[in-house]
């Protein structure tokens, strides 16, 4: 009788077990489906219109040959310098978080206004620098534009380097600190060398994210026909002329967009590659 | 080592501390009527006890009687954390390290401390050890080689590490690692010595190693022990304090605490009666 019962029992879990694992197979092929549907169209679209002019010459006016050399250099001077003021400030800001203040409330709060922070709609982000930056200065700026992409870096890089500095067991603090090691010390030769690959993987995700972003560009960078240093100038990157190419009727316009969309894609797919090789090292170690 | 078996014998009889010859043991660290608090809760209520100059005082107990808080008050290192307070003295050369204004990394230079879990660095080996050297002085490269050389030999992992300095401390065993994070106190030359648990993650051969270490550190340094090891508390230590639920009832020499203790509750722990 007993027997039955279990067996019974064992019956219906092993039942439920398939139907639960079919859903998640499931769940896992359908988002997976659409990944791969982009990476395709953008595969076909895109390659097609690689070629070494996109690399070597300028945006051109419609109906006319020409490739996407300004908006790439923008959009790499642009993330060099978002990436330069976000970082420091986001590992700080982290750093400050998980170790000299991680019982304070200041840092309760900080995380909470961070994670808004995070979650922010990035056009706000391009609204708000518009409205100091823009418009104090009375034109659009390349620095306008690393600014309010650093404010969508900092976010990132806080979160990571909190979590990695939690992660990192208070034992080996204690143990720093019982030798006399003073706490900056014990933060930048323990628990930095500790977290090293976790925090890497967090400025890399941070700049896959700017990568691709257009709506904080639109208000602050602008956008540049021509190739240009000057940061003091609009710059050209490559969200903002996929964004402005794609919708123009020009079909040239339109597979240069398709080919920047490409190169984007890649580069993002690149950095979260080399985020994911970096942070499964330190599992190793 | 020539006997790897488990020997149990207590160690020939160190003076006692209150009979006349109590004058030629010196007090390195005295703890007098210490209290101290997690948040509310009281861990330790009204310790006070001795560690003498170049012996060895094991700290016994159930598990959460205060031997550990006790150990983490004699280099403050409970001060990392905001809500835990010490209330008493503790005399370090007859100095109050309790005080506020106290240098704790002074404090820690002077009174080392190894952990339960070998917490080596992510550092090679060799790195791991010149850190801490590094903090406080500024040899010579050939000066600050010989000196890891020396804590190596002195924990006894030289031999086994000697050819690759230069890999991973965490590379290495978990006996090795401990013993390791030992050479990594003994390089900085402190005074004394907290050893917390420091084998209880190992294995028996590992534990035979760092207790011969322990009889040979002592001849330079005063040691205190936890450990929740009975016969290794006897076969490693000279004085012995047994705690139960945050206060010490009773403190003596190791032989007198195994064969004759004075209290009831010694008698019961020690025979296995709970605990």
């Amino acid at each position: 009788m007993a027997l039955n019962n279990t067996k019974a029992l064992y019956a219906r879990r092993r039942w439920r077990n398939k139907v639960a694992t079919v859903l998640s197979i499931g769940a896992a092929g359908f988002g997976l489906t659409w990944l791969v549907l982009i990476l395709l169209v953008l595969i076909i679209k895109g390659v097609g219109g690689l070629s070494l002019a996109v690399f070597t010459e300028m945006t051109p006016p419609p109906g006319s040959a020409g490739g996407l050399l300004n908006p790439i250099v923008g959009s790499l001077i642009l993330t060099v310098i978002a990436v330069a003021i976000g970082t420091p400030l986001g590992i700080l800001a982290g750093t400050y978080m998980a170790e000299y203040g991680r019982y304070s409330k200041l840092t309760s709060v900080v995380r909470f206004i961070n994670d808004i922070l995070l979650s922010a709609p990035s056009i706000v982000v391009g609204l708000f620098v518009y409205e100091i930056m823009v418009a104090q200065m009375g034109h659009f700026s390349a620095w306008a534009g690393a600014v309010a992409l650093a404010i969508i870096v900092i976010p990132v890089v806080v979160r990571t380097t909190e979590d990695m500095l939690l992660l990192i067991p208070n034992t080996l603090r204690e143990a720093s600190s019982a030798l006399g090691v003073p706490r900056w010390l014990v933060i930048r030769y323990v628990a930095y060398r500790a977290a090293r690959a976790g925090m890497v993987t967090g400025v890399l995700l941070a700049i896959a994210r700017i990568t691709g972003e257009t709506a904080p560009l639109l208000f602050t960078a602008l956008n540049n026909q021509f190739f240009s240093w000057d940061l003091n100038a609009p710059m050209s990157s490559l969200p903002v002329v996929i964004f402005q190419f794609a919708l123009s009727p020009y079909d040239d316009w339109q597979q240069l967009a398709w080919t920047g969309a490409f190169l984007i894609t890649v580069a993002v797919l690149g950095l979260s590659i080399l985020a994911r090789v970096l942070s499964s090292k330190k599992v190793a170690q | 080592m020539t006997n790897l078996a488990i020997h149990t014998e207590v160690k020939e009889q160190p003076p006692a501390p209150d009979a006349k010859t109590s004058d030629k043991l010196e007090e390195k660290l005295s703890v007098r009527n210490l209290n101290f608090f997690y948040g509310d809760f009281r861990g330790l209520t009204n310790v006070s006890v001795s560690l003498y100059k170049n012996k060895v005082t094991a700290f016994i107990g159930p598990s959460g009687c205060g031997k550990s808080t006790l150990l983490r008050v004699l280099n403050r290192i409970y001060d990392l954390y905001p809500n835990q307070r010490a209330e008493g003295e503790v005399l370090l050369d007859n100095e109050n390290i309790l005080v506020a204004n106290y240098d704790l990394n002074f404090l820690r230079a002077k009174v080392g401390m190894v952990f339960q879990k070998p917490t080596p660095f992510p550092m090679t080996i060799y790195e791991n050890i010149a850190f801490g050297i590094r903090l406080y002085e500024k040899p010579s490269k050939a000066d600050l080689d010989a000196r890891v050389e020396d804590a190596l030999q002195r924990s006894a992992l030289w031999d086994e590490v000697k050819d690759k300095l230069d890999a991973s401390g965490l590379s290495l065993s978990g006996g090795q690692q401990q013993r390791l994070c030992i050479a990594r106190t003994v390089a900085i030359r402190p005074e004394v010595i907290l050893l917390d648990e420091p084998c209880s993650a190992l294995d028996p051969i590992s534990t035979a190693k760092i207790e011969e270490l322990i009889d040979v550190l002592k001849k330079d340094y005063t040691i205190a022990i936890v450990t929740h090891n009975m016969q290794q508390a006897a076969r490693t230590s000279d004085y012995t304090a047994f705690m139960y639920l945050g206060e010490l009832v009773e403190f003596d020499e190791t032989s007198k605490i195994f064969t004759n203790p004075k209290e009831q509750r010694t008698q019961d722990y020690i025979t296995g009666r709970f605990g």
